[in-house]
């Protein structure tokens, strides 16, 4: 077991109520309990190739996201959403920023998909990396200059 | 509230956990057995723990370090073992047919507890004896420490383990258990 990765009990422990509010607030509670545990499933899956222990919080967040993420897209494919999407839990955003921001670091990366794709203030996505508001405002502009020099 | 993670979801999550074949080590609390709460814990090749202390808190760090770190509690994994078990203390099992997981083991151990599962319901060995069937001959102290580290007692039966003078010794578990289980057994009156 690599340094510092606590056993998954703990990990599940400590992070499912984060998880399950986090996707509430996107997909409403009863979708959210589906993708409560394939966050979960997912986590359980790469456990054993992650090869720290830092970060656990934003890690399980960026999971749960991308489950967000193929939840929207699944959805819709099957409703055939407008061209202009007025449903609230869609975030079309967050679809051009995820192939955008592959290429950042996982902090910033995190950062700005949480900032421009979810709209999340930066006290929360500081609580969210496990870090301070100031943190989460300096890692996502760093990711955003990163991405600028980039794309430039 | 309505953003706590319900009992039904947990559990689905944790069943869904052990269906997928996700998990190094699945445990389990058995809360009132006639020897008190036990913790168990098994993995793909059977069962690896079985605690007389029960608080998972104490196991999980070491059985992440031994098995992988893919350790949950799910109670299905655990079925096979809790009924062999639940057998045993009413009476009507005598030999357990899950498999003991001691993989992680120094040979040593391995060949010692490979000894040990030829014991008997209902009869007695010594260290002494245990040593020397197992090719060790005068390593009845080292048999003693084995005994004491055997990672699933019960199944496992160093309880049938005495002193050669008759006295019961000692237990992980506390004497107490020790002479239930050989009470149980028939093998102490």
């Amino acid at each position: 077991m690599a340094a510092g990765i606590p056993p998954f009990e703990a990990f599940y422990e400590e992070h499912r109520t984060e998880v399950l509010r986090f996707l509430s607030r996107r997909l409403g509670r009863n979708r959210a309990e589906d993708a409560f545990q394939d966050t979960f499933l997912r986590a359980l899956r790469a456990y054993p190739r992650l090869e720290h222990g830092d970060h656990l919080r934003a890690w399980v967040l960026t999971i749960a996201s991308r489950i967000v993420l193929d939840d929207v897209r699944k959805r819709k494919t099957e409703v055939e959403l407008p061209e202009v999407p007025t449903e609230e839990n869609w975030h079309p955003a967050f679809e051009e920023l995820a192939p955008l921001t592959e290429g950042l670091p996982p902090k910033e990366r995190a950062a700005v998909v949480l900032r421009y794709g979810y709209d999340l203030g930066y006290d929360e996505i500081g609580t969210a990396l496990g870090s301070t508001e100031a943190a989460a405002r300096q890692a996502a502009s760093a990711g955003v200059r990163r991405l600028r020099k980039e794309n430039a | 509230m309505t953003d706590t993670v319900s009992a039904a979801l947990d559990e689905r999550f944790r069943a869904a956990a052990a269906a997928e074949g996700l998990l190094d080590v699945a445990y389990d609390v058995l809360p009132d057995t006639p020897i008190g709460s036990l913790l168990v814990g098994v993995t793909d090749h059977g069962v690896c723990r079985i605690s007389f202390d029960a608080e998972p808190e104490r196991h999980l760090e070491e059985l992440a370090r031994l098995h992988g770190s893919r350790v949950l509690r799910s109670s299905k994994p655990v079925d096979r073992v809790r009924l062999e078990l639940d057998e045993y203390f009413t009476g009507t099992r005598q030999r357990f047919e899950v498999e003991p997981d001691v993989r992680f083991l120094p040979a040593f151990n391995q060949r010692i507890l490979a000894e040990l599962a030829r014991v008997e319901y209902g009869t007695t060995t010594t260290y002494g004896a245990l040593a020397e069937q197992s090719g060790n001959r005068g390593a009845a102290r080292a048999v003693g420490t084995v005994m004491n580290r055997n990672p699933v007692p019960i199944v496992l039966g160093c309880h049938r383990v005495i002193g050669a003078n008759g006295n019961l010794t000692g237990y992980a578990g506390g004497l107490e258990r020790k002479v239930q289980l050989l009470q149980l057994e028939g093998a102490l009156l």
